[in-house]
């Protein structure tokens, strides 16, 4: 069947845009079984692109200097035209906000929808780290209080206390982050039962004998020690929140400013580790969707080839000795990796069926995929679906770098002894271990001179840089209010192999 | 779906972010522009243009890894290796590796950072710490204009002027207070007395009775009353005079070289730039002189050379003669800089530092002598050099008595900027200078 083309030529309405969005919707929904956020799409001029980029593409955010400074360089390079910009900018919320500029074609405005607005969308809406991690629903409403509240607080303790609060926070955010859920406290109810089955049990194994068992008296200190440590919850890793609840010098305004700092970042937790099958997952849902609105004949052949044209150029991955090469594009290796599984459960070989036994062959790619995007983040993802055959078309190969040698060596390369070794060293690259720094705090000396412990647990002798975390140290020091030692530790033998030692600035 | 079109929502969200990073940097940001300016052409100074400040101060510190013992590179595009090959350590390491690229440099200077200020940016720090000297500001005060300006409400006024909202408002505390029944209440009565009408027509006859009362103390009291109407006031204020007048003198007698002049023009430029930041509205004139002076056009005063001897005195006059003629110094902020080598015709000069005193600097705000040299002598500024022009030995007297004149050497290019910082200096500073 031919349908009636969306639009002819690069000129488009806002009832283009609607035409072209329930076309798209038509085969998300009915064939692709996609599964999205309710779509607000907003058309915005190259100069608000440049502000949204500013503020980490949010609509609405309080205000820093970062920002204007991040203003100032992305307005640079684009207005010297080194540089162009993203075509769309999707922001996780319900409804799903996607912004569209202005000045792109027709064609760039349908792939943008396909990309963002369904792509994107039901990632959001279904990846398991999204879920657990983001509230589409409250976020925008957060960031306006969060807005509102910095400025109230500029405005009652002054810019400078309020930007050098922003500038510490800003500093830990990374360290602001929950990896795991955080233990919820119990209600009395779950309080009681526990206690009532404790005495059961106690009840139970009672016996006289063990009284007349001389034991070993526990040093009362160590117990101390203890107890002091579980009841701070330590060791923490998330230093943001166990400043807004425990430092002993902070005002009630400025842990809730902390709190806000940490939620955003906690909210944007997700997307570092789904970078790959976020872009994958978009690229290959627009790649099916314009292509089947091509085969229906919504789209022209002009505007097929314009869009193949940017699809090309999106996911093309040089080569490691090209000039142009600067890392693993995502939207390159989340889209062969979608496309890859595709394959497989479709017309596997003997190799996929061996490889993936699961779900070589099960037929219905688009099922399996939704799977894959639902459960997996990055590290997970490749470990599980990095198959030989595309290591081969990649000619992925594995160079150890070891200081101690003065050559780099080739671990392994694309054939069959290679192909687990370096599945698991580039999903090793996506793991949040592999890239943040390991950073605890262990303890702190509530009874002497409140001195706040952390630890760095040092792996590949990946040791702290040391102009940045002196720096990051000092905030730290200044939001705790009291000395702070960081000790770096050897996760190999429990090693002591640096230690950090700042004090507040002020008193 | 919704479609929103967001293209005219105010732009330049991130205008108090910029606002809050320039503050932050300020002390380079300033000190990148001075440097900026000293390789600028004149001309270019009013154009945008890109600085480049060191990160330090705007550095935004994080944890981060240091390269550590042993990397793994998984890279795409292997054509020869097999493994266990061994590869040479590439030189500049880093480059084009991906993951370990900006380690390397984390240690020390970090890349500077660039970016582009407006022009506005760029002058207003540029011109940040100078300022008219203080007696202008009295003379722009006793100087005044009236204007209008938005002043409340008033009661009467004429139509065009009618404050729709306000008087609607009136209207409606009225109406409230006077408890005026609403059409709403009188349809529902109207309602009741067709339903009653069929029941009880004592009941009806009772209601219809209330209707009509409510429907007289409607008409009585007007949705609209003359008292409402309220009017937007303005008032009439002193504006002060924002116009200024900059009288450029130059001699150009054969003893002017084109260095001196280049010197002069960079010095007349960058007061015209000062100027149209402070006034709204600023005319140049230009006046060169030999023994005989006369009005010029910018280009003629800059390009073209005469031969002839030098009376400053000439160029004075003519300056008189142009005030009296077009600029009532009552309307006009007058400034006047006059460039030149300190020759001067030695009968010349009681003349000059009369016409100077007595009917020049009355009538000026400021007055400033810039004494140009060539290349290669070495003093700048107020440092009074062992060979002192006739001219300069003149004006001396004149600088101690009178406040409104300033004088000051310039032989070299770089120096221009700061005998002009000088010469503008906020007065605090200069006082605590001179202590």
């Amino acid at each position: 069947m031919r349908g009636e083309l969306l639009f002819e030529g690069k000129d488009w309405d806002f009832e283009t845009i609607q035409r072209v969005h329930d076309a798209v919707a038509t085969i998300a929904h009915k064939e692709l079984g996609l599964d999205t956020f309710a779509n607000q799409i907003e058309i915005i001029t190259a100069e608000q692109m440049l502000d949204a980029y500013a503020s980490t593409g949010m609509p609405l955010f309080y205000k820093h200097w970062s920002f204007g400074k991040r203003f100032a360089q992305h307005e640079g390079v684009y207005r010297m035209g080194l540089q162009g910009l993203a075509y769309e900018i999707v922001i996780n919320a319900d409804p799903c906000i996607s912004y569209i500029m202005e000045e792109n074609t027709a064609t760039m405005q349908t792939l943008v929808i396909a990309h963002a607005a369904f792509g994107h969308n039901h990632f959001f809406k279904h990846n398991y780290q999204f879920r657990q991690w983001t509230d589409p629903e409250g976020i925008l409403d957060y960031l306006s209080f969060a807005k509102t509240y910095i400025a109230n607080c500029e405005e009652r303790y002054g810019h400078a206390e309020v930007e050098r609060l922003l500038d510490a926070a800003h500093a830990l955010m990374p360290q602001g982050i929950d990896r795991y859920p955080r233990k919820r406290p119990m209600n009395l109810q779950l309080e009681e039962k526990r206690e009532q089955d404790r005495k059961e049990e106690r009840e139970r194994l009672y016996d006289d004998l063990w009284r007349t068992v001389p034991g070993r008296a526990r040093g009362s200190r160590q117990l101390a020690s203890d107890k002091r440590r579980a009841l701070l919850g330590l060791p923490q890793e998330n230093i943001l929140y166990f400043l807004e609840k425990v430092a002993p010098r902070l005002k009630p305004w400025q842990r809730e400013v902390l709190r806000i700092v940490r939620l955003i970042a906690q909210y944007f937790y997700p997307q570092q580790q789904t970078k790959v099958m976020n872009e994958g997952c978009a690229t290959y849902c627009h790649y099916r969707l314009l292509g089947r609105l091509h085969e229906k004949g919504q789209i022209g052949d002009g505007s097929f080839l314009e869009f193949l044209t940017s699809h090309t150029n999106a996911t093309r991955q040089p080569f490691y000795d090209s000039p142009s090469y600067s890392g693993i594009n995502p939207y390159a290796l989340g889209f062969d990796m979608m496309r890859d599984i595709e394959r497989i459960v479709r017309e596997p070989t003997e190799e996929d069926r061996y490889w993936f036994p699961e779900i070589a062959g099960t037929g219905d790619a688009m099922e399996v995929l939704r799977h894959v995007w639902a459960n997996y983040r990055d590290d997970s993802f490749i470990a599980q679906f990095l198959s030989p055959r595309l290591i081969r078309n990649w000619r992925l190969f594995h160079v150890v770098d070891d200081r101690e040698h003065p050559h780099l060596e080739v671990a392994s390369i694309h054939n069959e002894r290679g192909y687990r070794d370096l599945r698991r060293s580039l999903a090793a690259q996506y793991e949040v271990g592999g890239y943040a720094p390991d950073i605890q705090i262990v303890d702190v000396d509530l009874a002497g001179n409140r001195k706040l412990v952390l630890h760095h647990r040092v792996r590949d002798g990946k040791m702290l840089e040391l102009a940045n975390a002196s720096m990051v140290l000092g905030h730290l020091a200044n939001l705790w209010g009291y000395e702070v030692l960081l000790q770096e530790i050897d996760s190999t033998n429990e090693q002591v192999l640096k230690e950090h030692m700042v004090r507040p600035e002020h008193g | 779906m919704h479609i929103v079109d967001r293209r005219l929502n105010p732009g330049s969200k991130s205008f108090a972010n910029r606002q809050r990073f320039l503050r932050r940097a300020k002390d380079m940001v300033e000190k990148a522009v001075r440097e900026a300016s000293k390789d600028r052409a004149i001309g270019d100074l009013e154009s945008p243009g890109e600085i480049s400040i060191p990160s330090e101060g705007t550095r935004e510190p994080t944890f981060r890894h240091t390269q550590g013992s042993r990397r793994d590179l998984v890279l795409p595009g292997n054509k020869e290796y097999v493994e266990g090959d061994l590869i040479e350590r590439p030189q500049g390491e880093g480059e084009g590796e991906g993951a370990g690229g900006q380690v390397g440099r984390g240690d020390g200077q970090e890349d500077a950072f660039r970016f582009i200020l407006t022009r506005d940016e760029f002058l207003s720090i540029f011109l940040d710490d100078l300022e008219l000297p203080d007696l202008a500001k009295r003379r722009v005060a006793q100087t005044e204009k009236e204007g209008l300006r938005r002043a409340g409400y008033t009661t009467s006024g004429t139509p065009a002027n009618l404050a729709l909202h306000r008087t609607l408002q009136t209207s409606l505390s009225r109406r409230i207070a006077l408890k005026r029944p609403k059409q709403q209440t009188i349809d529902e009565l109207a309602q009741r007395i067709e339903a009653a009408a069929l029941r009880d027509s004592a009941e009806a006859e009772r209601l219809r009775a209330e209707l009509k009362a409510l429907q007289q103390k409607r008409a009585r009291i007007s949705y609209l009353d003359p008292i409402d109407l309220r009017y937007r006031r303005f008032e009439r204020f002193p504006k002060p005079v924002t116009q200024a007048v900059m009288f450029c003198l130059m001699d150009v007698s054969g003893s002017m070289t084109e260095h001196m002049k280049d010197l002069a023009k960079r010095f007349f430029m960058l007061l015209h730039v000062f100027l149209t930041r402070r006034y709204k509205r600023v005319e140049i004139v230009f006046i060169r002189h030999t023994d005989r002076a006369g009005e010029v056009d910018e280009e003629t005063f800059f390009r073209s050379a005469e031969t002839g001897g030098t009376m400053v005195s000439s160029a004075l006059q003519e300056m008189a003669r142009v005030i009296r003629e077009r600029y009532d110094p009552g309307v006009w902020n007058i400034y006047a800089a006059q460039a030149s080598d300190g020759d001067n015709l030695s009968s010349d000069n009681p003349l000059t530092r009369e016409l100077l005193q007595n009917h020049i600097l009355p009538l000026c705000q400021y007055f400033a002598y810039v004494e140009v040299s060539g290349p290669n002598a070495e003093t700048h500024g107020y440092v009074p050099h062992h060979g002192q022009s006739s001219l300069w030995i003149t004006y001396a007297t004149l600088q101690k008595e009178n406040d409104k004149f300033q004088m000051r050497r310039v032989s070299r290019r770089e120096h221009i900027y700061s005998v002009f910082r000088q010469l503008f200096q906020r007065r605090a500073a200069k006082t605590a200078e001179a202590n």
